[in-house]
């Protein structure tokens, strides 16, 4: 039988407990803020636009180009020529590419991409005399761009919550400061962690591609070897990423909202579930300061195109860099104990 | 006997309060000193400083006459109050564990059997009773068979029962020569363990000796006890002193204040005679009242 004054006892002692917490009350307070702008920024406007189409020779963008042009909800960019834009149509990261400076007008959509179906439709009633167009090259299903967002996803969450949140609780409960009794050095700590983890998370990341890949047979254009190391060192920025927040707090609530902090941006931005392409200027920059975009960019690059370790340069080079600054970042901010 | 722990004006400040205030002692090796005094008093902030966890504002701290280095945590062993074990690991692992920080250390067999953990060594930490979990902790502090040990509070929140059996444990380690730095609430267990004390206040050491000379310096008195309803409403011309359902009388004659008592029809079948203990020494010096 519960007993309602027990329980309300107890609810006015976790009340109070979280209320005197200031800095967790103030992220769970400015978290929702942040979230709500951030997303209110990133689909600013009338409405978020539901398609992407990039547009070779139209001058303004607008219906005065081209009747299609002036249909709602579509986002319409224009596109250098029709060689840049064609690989973005492959890879559904526009949704279809629209040539007006031909007469009649030309269009190219990914036949395994059912909004380039629909644009399709659109496009033939403002149209009908508009002529699509073959997709040269292999036609890559949404699976195959979607699965290493959802895996580095995965990555990402296990590298954060997994490392930050429980150095966090260790600290709180005392066992970090146990820890610092004995001749353990915090270098000796921080590594063991970061190593623990990302054993772990390769483990699962490759276990999952290698099942995933038995029934939906991933499109794999370049090496294996490539992917894990990106895999290795994505983890490892993230990861040391997690060890900056864990660096100090003893509160899991503020912990936890740091980490979401992280976290909720580089699922939106970093293009999990949806390419970026065509975003605001500051939204694109933006991204590039997250590891996730990184590995997804370099782990598509191989998968897709097959780029191979020079073509990956940069990505691993900045990720490799990510890894060292956060580690040193996380070291230097180390405490065993609250302070 | 050669001292193995030395403290020099030890100082401790924060920005608002001044923890430590100049401590000065010296711990002769294979005693057991213990650091008594009431929360806030200073002594949790004085053995933190002391385990080389928590740097000083100000003094100095010598172990076998150097000061502190990196070799200093090979050297000691550290039982906290509060200390929380990885979680899913089982008595035998952790011993394991923190074995493996050490470079050198104790035989886990033998560590097993002086702490008596052999019929719960494979169940997990989580599971255990508040004796059995005192006892892994002391054993962790023993893994790397340290010269100096620290026991912080480490019979709090045990039933009596775990409390003495504690106690067996520690004289039997203090008998293999180790020296150890107590902390503690429970004035029985100081007196009983402890070979010197040290009782600190305001951040400053107010008493210090043995328990016995302690007791003799302050003390030449001994305490009668009677339950409240033996002395109501008698007219006594003794000073009383209530201490809930009990009233103490202290006095330097005994016998005087017996004759007192029957004089005055007070009935004696409830009577105690005790002789003063720490806590009535510790009570005199920092005030009868707990501060937190």
């Amino acid at each position: 039988m519960i007993s309602l004054r027990r329980l309300a006892a107890m609810v006015q002692a976790r009340t109070l407990e979280f209320v005197r917490d200031v800095s967790a009350l103030g992220w769970n307070l400015l978290l929702p803020v942040f979230m709500v702008a951030g997303m209110g920024f990133i689909f600013s406007g009338p409405g978020r636009p539901l398609f992407t189409v990039g547009v070779v020779g139209a001058g303004s963008l607008s219906a005065a180009d081209h009747a299609f042009l002036g249909t709602p909800q579509v986002r319409f960019y224009a596109e250098d020529d029709v060689a840049s834009g064609l690989p973005k149509v492959q890879r559904h990261r526009i949704d279809m590419l629209l040539d007006v400076s031909a007469q009649p007008v030309r269009y190219w959509i990914n036949a395994q991409s059912s909004k380039g179906r629909l644009l399709e439709k659109l496009l033939k009633a403002d149209d009908p005399t508009a002529q699509a167009q073959t997709v040269s090259g292999p036609q890559i299903r949404y699976v195959d761009w979607l699965a290493p967002g959802i895996l580095g996803m995965n990555m990402m969450f296990s590298s954060l919550f997994g490392v930050g949140y429980v150095i966090v609780r260790y600290r709180k409960s005392g066992y970090l400061k146990r820890l610092n009794a004995t001749p353990l050095r915090a270098a000796e700590f921080i590594i063991a962690q970061l190593l623990s983890r990302l054993v772990l998370i390769v483990g699962i990341t490759v276990a999952v591609f290698v099942v995933c890949d038995l029934f939906l047979d991933f499109r794999m254009e370049g090496s294996y070897g490539d992917l894990l190391l990106v895999t290795v060192l994505g983890a490892m920025s993230m990861i040391a990423m997690g060890l900056i927040v864990s660096a100090r707090f003893t509160s899991e609530e503020l912990a936890g909202g740091l980490l979401n902090v992280l976290s909720w941006p580089m699922m939106i931005i970093s293009g999990v579930f949806f390419s970026i392409e065509g975003a605001p200027e500051v939204v694109v920059w933006l991204a590039q300061l997250f590891p996730l975009t990184h590995i997804l960019e370099a782990a598509r690059a191989i998968m897709l195109d097959g780029a191979g370790l020079t073509d990956l340069a940069r990505p691993l080079l900045v990720l490799g860099g990510m890894t060292i600054g956060f580690l040193l970042l996380g070291s230097i901010l180390f405490r065993w104990t609250p302070e | 006997m050669a001292a193995i722990l030395t403290v020099r004006d030890l100082r401790k400040r924060y920005p608002k309060v001044v923890a430590v205030d100049g401590v000065s002692f010296e711990v002769e090796e294979g005693i057991c000193f213990s650091l008594l005094g009431p929360n806030g008093a200073g002594k949790s902030t004085t053995v933190e400083m002391l385990e080389g966890i928590l740097p000083p504002s100000a003094g100095e701290i010598r172990f076998r006459g150097r000061p502190l280095d990196a070799t200093y945590r090979e050297r000691i062993g550290i039982q906290f109050q509060n200390t929380a074990l990885q979680d899913f690991l089982t008595v035998r692992e952790n011993l394991r564990f923190f074995r493996a920080l050490y470079r050198h250390g104790a035989d886990i067999d033998e560590l097993i059997e002086v702490c008596r953990l052999r019929e719960f060594l494979d169940r997990d930490t989580r599971k255990l009773s508040g004796g059995q979990r005192q006892r892994l902790l002391l054993a962790i502090a023993l893994v790397n068979d340290p010269e100096l040990l620290f026991l912080d509070e480490p019979t709090t929140g045990l039933d009596p029962q775990a409390r003495r059996n504690f106690w067996e444990l520690v004289r039997s380690i203090k008998a293999r020569g180790k020296t150890i730095v107590l902390t503690t609430h429970y004035m029985e267990e100081a007196y009983l363990l402890s070979d010197d004390i040290a009782i600190m206040d305001h951040g400053r050491i107010i008493a210090r000796g043995s328990p016995q000379q302690l007791l003799s310096e302050h003390f030449d008195d001994s305490v009668l006890e009677l339950p409240v309803s033996a002395v109501a409403g008698k007219s006594l011309a003794l000073p009383l002193l209530q201490r809930g359902e009990w009233v103490e009388i202290i006095t330097a004659d005994v016998g005087a204040a017996v004759r007192s008592l029957l004089a005055a029809d007070v009935p004696l079948d409830r009577l105690r005679i005790r002789p003063r203990t720490l806590e009535d020494l510790f009570l005199q010096l920092t005030g009868s009242e707990l501060r937190t």
